[in-house]
């Protein structure tokens, strides 16, 4: 028996910009739509899969074993175990390999994988100061006691703490991921108009690959209680221009810093899935797959240098398979940053640091342009965190199938200091 | 205790509770039929002598508690000496068991209904089970009859007289959380408690439910003033000469203390209409309907539904609703968003605001442009636009990707179901289920029979129709099947009527009064004029002529209800009307008469199988006045030469024969 591992198909939400207000899907519910709409298409039943994983950033607190629950939700019935992975941006790529993991192992044959996040319905937490209080007038039961709680209360302890900022600050080395992007820009000399040109550049491939609809075969699209009908990734900005994005202030290090809101990937909300099976699930089911996962890698670095996690992630790979970056047809170098992508461009062609940071004894090279992010990336698409890892992946095996490739690598930076990579192949001569 | 019973068992527990299981022999559900009584009532006798701690009466049938008296029992009354003797059985073992001096408790799971609840709020307390199955209600009334076992004294005594008069009087029910809101029940809890809440309550000393002073005056002194009110709604919805049932109620509780043997004249009228005994039938033509497609266990789990339009989107709507998991399929997924739209909207209002429900249904209604849930379902429906060519296409894709056994079914109203199955490599494989708009209201669907359809097919689309909780009729594909067959010549007929000059208010008000729910005009202006014109044309064929005025209004873009104007102007979903005028003689005979012939004829080419079942389709298709018993059985009793008719037109007497 083979221990190959195939990818049978994939579908995902449109990614949907946060609006500074609660998106109109909870995360489960972006999860659940285009989970329905995938398993629909498929020669199996729901309740056929072995295990339903998902990767999720920041479930809800009513939904925290967000898996099991949207499992439920897409009628995969009650024996289908379901089950919720974080490994911050990745957990959408922890969700894949922990397929992978459980298929090899022979555990489960097929298995609906797969990463959810709805930034947008990040909570506003009460401050510490505020629950400190609250448990104080919980406890408080004559009149005496509650006046006198009421005497400690200060208008300040109303404050909110916003959910979302303490997720994309690292509690290590206590910087927001933007200031981890600044460093590099600041490691790697990239220059403001670099980064914007980078940022323009993403705006326009989304906009060329929409409008050749490369993205119609992954997107299932949605449709809200009242019907408006939401189809495609809409934080992509047509108008999108130098001179505008030069004009945006920097974010993370204020008046002196280099990276904006728009040279940054957008806070969206947004699902993508993938089916996962073994050769044996392939055969008994008769399914026609896109493509197989070849390999997969994780790496740890400093995590003020998260960006760089990719190519930490991906010289393993390549170094396994005995490949350069120009070996594999295509890339998929999640956008955190337009700076972190660069950064990484760099420190693939930087012999000095390819020596200290990871030991080799030449720099296998930066990654040709046109194979990296060629239908542009979560600058213009948005990044929800739980669901980027599978998206890249998702998309990378549409673009090998489209243009004709082989081999491809998607890799993605973590927050915290982690990098991940995954080695796909398309199966040639697939579903025409 | 050592005697033991039929139809009851007595368990007695360490804190020296009797625990009075009901058990009815020879059935799945409990119904009190005379013998069930008359044990119940010798138990009460024995408990007299010796008391329990306390009494707590539930059900040993996992169907639910007590579904009202027998209703056999109840038909076969032939004597008002016989229905009194039955009144009084059901009276005097309540009233026995009310005035026990120990605590008694009803704990009330599932269905309690009738007779059921009039034995509940005989007992001190009821706890009832939070769960969707449970419902309380006194239904008599929608057979024609009154709750007559002290019904009509406790409840109003319970939980004041405007809401127990709402119940009594529309016969609709109440689920656990609302019993308990309205302090029908004194307690509303989950299953796993049930046994204990039941014994700590009986056993609590608590007072029994008290009305509030202004309510206990409403319920007493003030009942006339509460009565004439309440008559004033019901004359708005029912005519005491077709409905006295809701009258006699009113004043059986404000003149006799609800007591319905010291009524004398009311349960005259009652017993000498004919109402009671025509509800009755109808009621056993509901069930003979529901019987359909009962045997072969076929349990659709997915439904494919091709069409996103209003039938479509709602039939595809109702199925989620229903729990099964729904593809629905059309051009495009902007075709296939207003349907969700609607569907939302029914769910809100269905599930009464239970976000999680409305959640889990619209995760089950699955929008699928490409067509792929084909492939799994288990009933796939067409609802597309009439189009002949169309439609025969999409069953040639539907056959080569449908599961060998899924039932193929359209839903066409006016096209040959023989010119769309012979298109199918298997023709016998194509049905119709054909649903009526709306969906949500309308409890009847047509299951159509063409030349060649499998038996078996057509007896799964019954199942799936039953599965939808609606009534599956069987009928041969004819022009119009039978609903829009005696519909058609009606409204026409109306319509003809317009055009000579009666106005559509006068016509409409001739028609409420023999007992339709709606006049034909205004239902041709709900159906919509453009499609009232295109059935005309499926029903009469290509060359008949339809009323001129109704072509001038379709040619002026008046559809009725849907564009605002039609033969009324509609405002807010209302029909503007003026003043109605006095009919002329035989005007609701005239326009009735061609619906009853098409009935008659429906039946003589066997479009239905029986007339009984010709009667149900019109009933409960139509709303055809249920007072009549249908269209056929007011034929036989003597139809428009009845007292208050006029005489039968003798077209209609000749086609009877």
């Amino acid at each position: 028996m083979s221990d190959s591992v195939y990818i049978v198909d994939g579908a995902r939400t449109p990614f949907l910009k946060a609006k500074n207000a609660p998106g109109p899907f909870a995360a489960a519910d972006l999860a659940t739509a285009a989970g329905s709409a995938l398993l629909a298409r498929q020669r199996f039943a729901p309740d056929q899969l072995d295990e339903v994983i998902l990767g999720c950033a920041s479930p809800s607190p009513d939904e925290v074993n967000i898996g099991r629950v949207v499992a439920l939700r897409m009628g995969c019935g009650q024996k289908v175990p379901g089950w919720t992975v974080m490994r911050n941006c990745a957990s959408g790529m922890q969700a894949l390999d922990s397929a992978i993991a459980n298929i090899r192992a022979g555990r489960s044959q097929l298995v609906l994988a797969g990463g959810v996040d709805a930034l947008s319905r990040a909570p506003l937490l009460f401050s510490d100061a505020m629950v400190r209080w609250l448990s104080g007038w919980y406890a408080a039961k004559t009149a005496g006691h509650k006046l006198a709680a009421l005497r400690r209360f200060r208008l300040g302890h109303l404050a909110p703490v916003i959910g979302i900022m303490k997720g994309l600050t690292d509690p290590i080395v206590g910087q927001m991921m933007g200031q981890t992007a600044e460093n590099l820009a600041h490691r790697f000399g990239i220059s403001r108009v670099e980064m914007d040109e980078y940022a323009l550049a993403s705006h326009r491939r989304v906009a060329a690959a929409q409008d050749a609809g490369h993205f119609d075969a992954e997107i299932v699209p949605l449709i809200d209680r009242d019907g408006t009908v939401y189809r495609h990734d809409d934080g992509l900005r047509r108008d999108a221009s130098l001179e505008g994005l030069a004009k945006l202030k920097p974010f993370f290090d204020k008046r002196y810093g280099r990276v904006t809101a728009g040279n940054s990937s957008q806070i969206t909300d947004g699902a993508a899935w993938l089916v996962l099976a073994s050769e044996e699930a392939v055969e008994r089911h008769g399914l026609e797959p896109l493509g197989r996962i070849a390999d997969s890698q994780w790496a740890g670095l400093d995590p003020a240098q998260m960006g760089l996690g990719p190519v930490h992630a991906a010289v393993p790979l390549l170094q396994r398979h005995g490949l350069t970056p120009n070996d594999v047809d295509a890339w998929e170098i999640n956008e955190a940053f337009a700076a972190q992508v660069i950064a990484c461009q760099r420190a693939f062609a930087d012999a000095d640091w390819c020596r200290a940071e990871l030991g080799l004894a030449d720099a296998p090279g930066a990654i040709a342009g046109e194979r990296l992010n060629a239908d542009g990336g979560a600058v213009a698409q948005g990044h929800p965190v739980g669901a980027s890892g599978a998206r890249i992946v998702l998309h990378l095996l549409q673009r090998l199938r489209r243009t004709g490739g082989r081999r491809g690598i998607a890799a993605i930076c973590i927050g915290g200091g982690l990098g991940g990579a995954m080695l796909v192949e398309s199966i040639a001569g697939a579903r025409g | 205790m050592s005697v033991t019973y039929k139809h009851w068992y007595i368990e007695r527990d360490a804190d020296g509770l009797a625990w009075l299981w009901f058990d009815r022999a020879e059935s799945a559900a409990n119904t009190l039929s005379a013998e069930a009584l008359d044990e119940l009532a010798r138990i009460l006798a024995a408990f007299e002598a010796a008391p329990p701690a306390g009494l707590i009466v539930a059900s040993a049938k996992s169907a639910g508690f007590i579904a009202g008296a027998d209703i056999h029992e109840f038909s076969a009354l032939d004597s008002p000496a016989a229905a009194r003797a039955l009144i009084a059985r059901g009276w005097n073992t309540f009233e026995r068991l009310a005035a026990a001096r120990y605590p008694t408790l009803a704990l009330v799971r599932g269905h309690c209904l009738g007779g059921g609840l009039e034995l509940a709020l005989a007992c001190r307390y009821r706890v009832v089970v939070d769960e969707p199955a449970t419902r309380l209600a006194l239904p008599e009334v929608m057979l024609g009859i009154v709750p007559g076992w002290g019904g009509m004294k406790r409840l109003p005594a319970l939980i004041g007289p405007a809401p127990a008069l709402d119940l009594m009087l529309t016969g609709k029910g109440v689920d656990a959380r609302r019993a308990k809101r309205i302090g029908l029940a004194d307690e509303c809890v989950p299953e796993r408690v049930m046994e204990n809440a039941a014994r700590m309550l009986v056993l609590s000393g608590r007072p029994a439910h008290r009305l509030p002073l202004l309510l206990r005056l409403l319920n007493g002194p003030l009942k006339a003033v509460v009565a004439r009110q309440a008559r004033k709604q019901v004359a708005r919805r029912a005519r005491p000469q077709h409905y006295p049932a809701p009258y006699a109620i009113l004043d059986i509780w404000a003149r006799h203390g609800g007591n319905a043997l010291a009524a004398e004249r009311e349960m005259a009228t009652i017993l000498g209409s004919p109402t009671a005994q025509n509800l009755v039938r109808v009621f056993f033509l509901q069930e003979r309907l529901k019987g359909f497609g009962k045997d072969g266990g076929f349990a659709p789990r997915r439904v494919h539904v091709v069409g996103a339009g209003v039938m479509g989107g709602d039939i595809a709507a109702w199925c989620a609703l229903r729990g099964m998991t729904v593809t629905l399929q059309d051009q495009s997924v902007e075709r296939i968003a207003p349907a969700i739209a609607r569907a939302t909207k029914l769910y809100d209002r269905k599930l009464r605001g239970d976000a999680r429900q409305v959640r889990f249904a619209l995760d089950r209604l699955i929008p699928d442009p490409q067509g792929h849930g084909a492939a799994r379902a288990d009933v796939i429906v067409e609802a597309i636009f009439e189009n002949l060519e169309a439609k025969r296409e999409l069953f040639q894709t539907l056959e080569a990707r449908a599961k060998p056994d899924a039932v193929l079914a359209t839903n066409t109203s006016s096209l040959r179901l023989e010119d769309i199955a012979n298109a199918l490599k298997s023709p016998s494989r194509l049905v119709g289920i054909h649903f009526f708009n709306p969906v949500a209201m309308m409890p009847l669907v047509e299951v159509v029979e063409g030349a060649e359809s499998d038996a078996g097919a057509l007896s799964r689309a019954a199942a799936f129709v039953r599965a939808l909780d609606k009534l599956p009729l069987p009928v041969k594909s004819a022009p119009g099947f039978l609903v829009n067959a005696v519909l058609g010549p009606y409204m026409l007929e109306a319509l003809r009527c317009v055009e000579e000059g009666i106005a559509p208010e006068t016509v409409d008000e001739a028609l409420v009064a023999f007992g339709m729910p709606m006049g034909p005009i205004e239902l041709v202006d709900t159906v919509g004029l453009d499609i009232a014109v295109a059935a005309g044309k499926a029903l009469a064929g290509e060359a008949a002529e339809p009323p001129k005025k109704l072509l001038d209004l379709v040619a002026a873009g008046h559809l009725g209800r849907k564009s605002g104007q039609g033969y009324y102007r509609w405002v807010a979903g209302r029909a503007q009307k003026g003043r109605a005028g006095t009919p002329p003689e035989g005007l609701a005979e005239r326009i009735v008469t061609p619906l009853l012939q098409a009935a008659q004829r429906c039946v003589r080419d066997g479009v239905v199988p029986d007339a009984d079942l010709a009667d149900a389709g019109v009933i409960f298709g139509t709303g055809f006045a249920p007072f009549t018993g249908g269209p056929l059985h007011f034929l036989r009793q003597g139809g428009f030469a009845r007292p208050g008719g006029a005489a039968v037109p003798a077209a209609v007497e000749a086609a009877s024969h």
